[in-house]
């Protein structure tokens, strides 16, 4: 049985209708590309899985269970993790703060009042998943804002990590990212893989997905076009499904020189 | 992934130990201490026991409604209605107590629950009606304020039950009994935003709704309860007000909100959310009560008093806007 199941989602805004029916499933510890041309609704589609957008129409299932009534809380408390392209972060927020957000460890002050959250236990994890993910931050309880673009990823990462989840969804995770860094976040994914997590890249960089994926999902115009093994496939099958048949051998060459 | 940081300044250092260990902004406890000093030269009977428990008094009322402005402005709201709600409240409270002739802990909990009243409104409109903050409570400013007067017929109500006079003028062992409640409020109110859940999720959504709501924090709720807690707060200083002058005065609290946001500006909270100390604003609301108190001693006019409050607001958010602008081009 599959992981998670997604059968017929479709989500408009107002009068634009984004996604027309998606079907896809994500078996356990398995790494999905998706990709598409922008506005094909990659991000839409996985905020209907996080639950920040709520579909219209079709069914979710995580591990046969319903997940369609549940709000984003709920979903993450499942498993469900999401690093969000613009990373989501709370910027005059410390470290812990960031990581732990909406699922902080309390304690009683005093053995008398419970309710009180447990900062010391919090910045402790925090140093211990960073140090895990063998990345270095200025300082720990500094607001992430002050970081670096690449610091900043790695709260985030480290918050999607922290709270052992089942499927992780990465959104365009190395766009911004330097060479170097772009291989540990695919080393990461091939990690994550090993240690039976899923998890679905959406990126436009083809080369990172051809290079860790098992499977190659193309979303066009709202819909799933194409469902590809990735051993059995190449940069120009997917390209022609990115943009949909036609002459697509110069945008093909053009993504082989990239 | 990246060198570390250069050792900062000790400026630098000292600023983020007193925020981080007492949660108060440096400048604002040196301001406040400067004004402290500067009064005590100027008149002689500034520096007295009787003198510092008259500022507290005279504090407590804008206290309690800078503590309703700082966890509404730290979550990235606004109410402007602070000041009108508490007027509402106190006669409310007070048409309880006299008019209707009910016993005095229901006219208590009308003052309470009349500011809860007006703040969920506030929240509600926010939330679910989609009308901005600054609108919604600069509505129900004017909304609050007229039915104060229609409640009251324009006129203030006498005759309060010795009971709740007591809230306002007793003095158990010395101190006024709106002392008391204003510093019991702090601290609670204090240990509510730094050290809880609900605290630290108030922040995560002024500083960034989506990611807090990326979180999993239902953040419409969260802002519903965060303006229901801002009136209740401002009921409570309703009733302190009231019960201090004897009488629901259907004008009280005019011009409020003013020094309330003055204050939890000045100590440190973020005008755009996301940062904030009620510890803080206790340093903000005590300015506040020094230079009025000061200005008073010093047979300084009112009106100027009005003036310099406005001043200070303006220079509040110009020192922190100019902190942040420098702070970003590093």
């Amino acid at each position: 049985m599959s992981l998670l199941a997604l059968s017929g989602i479709r989500k408009s805004f107002g009068a634009v209708d984004v996604l027309h029916g998606v079907d896809l499933s994500v078996g356990h510890g398995e790494v999905i590309g998706l990709v598409g041309d922008n506005g094909a609704g990659k991000s839409t589609l996985m905020k209907t899985i996080t639950g920040i957008y709520r579909a219209d129409a079709g069914a979710i299932e995580l591990d046969g269970k319903d997940i369609l009534p549940l709000d984003p809380g709920q979903r993450r408390r499942l498993g469900i993790e999401m690093i969000y392209q613009d990373l989501s972060l709370a910027k005059q927020q410390d470290v812990a703060s960031n990581i732990f957000l909406g699922r902080e460890p309390t304690k009683k002050l005093f053995g008398l009042f419970p309710g009180f959250v447990d900062k010391a236990s919090m910045d402790r994890q925090a140093a211990e998943m960073i140090e895990r993910l063998g990345a270095h931050l200025p300082a720990i309880n500094r607001p992430v804002g002050s970081f670096s673009g690449g610091q900043q990823q790695t709260v985030a990462i480290a918050r999607a990590l922290t709270f052992n989840p089942k499927l992780v969804i990465m959104d365009e995770p190395t766009a911004a990212l330097a060479v170097r860094e772009v291989q540990s976040v695919l080393d990461l994914i091939r990690r994550l893989k090993s240690e039976g997590i899923a998890v679905i890249l959406i990126s436009h960089r083809l080369n990172d997905v051809l290079a860790v994926t098992d499977r190659i999902v193309v979303l066009r115009h709202g819909r799933a076009a194409a469902d590809l093994a990735t051993a059995e496939t190449n940069m120009n099958e997917v390209v022609a499904r990115i943009v949909g048949g036609g002459d697509m051998s110069a945008a093909a060459a053009h993504e082989q020189r990239g | 992934m990246a060198v570390e940081t250069a050792r900062p300044g000790l400026w630098t250092r000292a600023q983020r130990a007193s925020v981080d260990q007492l949660h108060i902004r440096l400048e604002s406890l040196i301001v406040l201490i400067a004004l402290g000093a500067v009064m005590a030269v100027l008149s002689p009977f500034f520096l007295s026991l009787s003198n510092f428990l008259n500022i507290l008094l005279a504090t407590s009322t804008i206290g309690v409604l800078a503590i309703a402005a700082t966890f509404v402005i730290g979550s990235g709201g606004l109410d402007l209605s602070l000041g009108s709600v508490m007027g509402l409240a106190g006669v409310a409270g007070a048409y309880v107590a006299v008019n209707l002739e009910w016993p005095w802990p229901l006219a208590v909990a009308a003052c309470i629950l009349a500011g809860a009243a007006a703040g969920n409104i506030n929240g509600q409109l926010v939330t679910r009606a989609f009308v901005p903050a600054f609108i919604v409570t600069l509505g129900m400013l004017g909304l609050a304020r007229g039915l104060a007067l229609v409640i009251s017929h324009g006129r203030a109500i006498y005759g309060l039950p010795s009971a709740m006079v007591y809230i306002g003028q007793g003095r158990p062992l010395g101190i006024p009994m709106p002392v008391i409640i204003f510093v019991a409020t702090a601290l609670v109110a204090h240990c509510v935003l730094a050290y809880t859940r609900f605290g630290r999720h108030t922040l995560a959504l002024g500083d960034s709704e989506g990611a807090a709501c990326a979180a999993g924090i239902r953040v419409e709720r969260h802002s519903r309860i965060i303006y229901t807690l801002s009136g209740a707060l401002a009921g409570l200083a309703g009733l302190l007000f009231t019960a201090r002058v004897n009488a629901g005065d259907p004008t009280a609290g005019i011009n409020y909100e003013l020094t309330a946001i003055t204050a939890a500006i000045i100590g440190g909270t973020n005008l755009f959310g996301g940062r904030a100390s009620i510890l803080g604003t206790m340093i903000g609301a005590l300015i506040m009560g020094v230079l009025q108190n000061g200005l008073t001693l010093l047979a300084v006019q009112s009106y100027y008093q009005q003036m310099a409050i406005g001043a200070v607001l303006i220079l509040a958010v110009f020192i922190d806007q100019y902190q942040v602008r420098r702070e970003s081009r590093v």
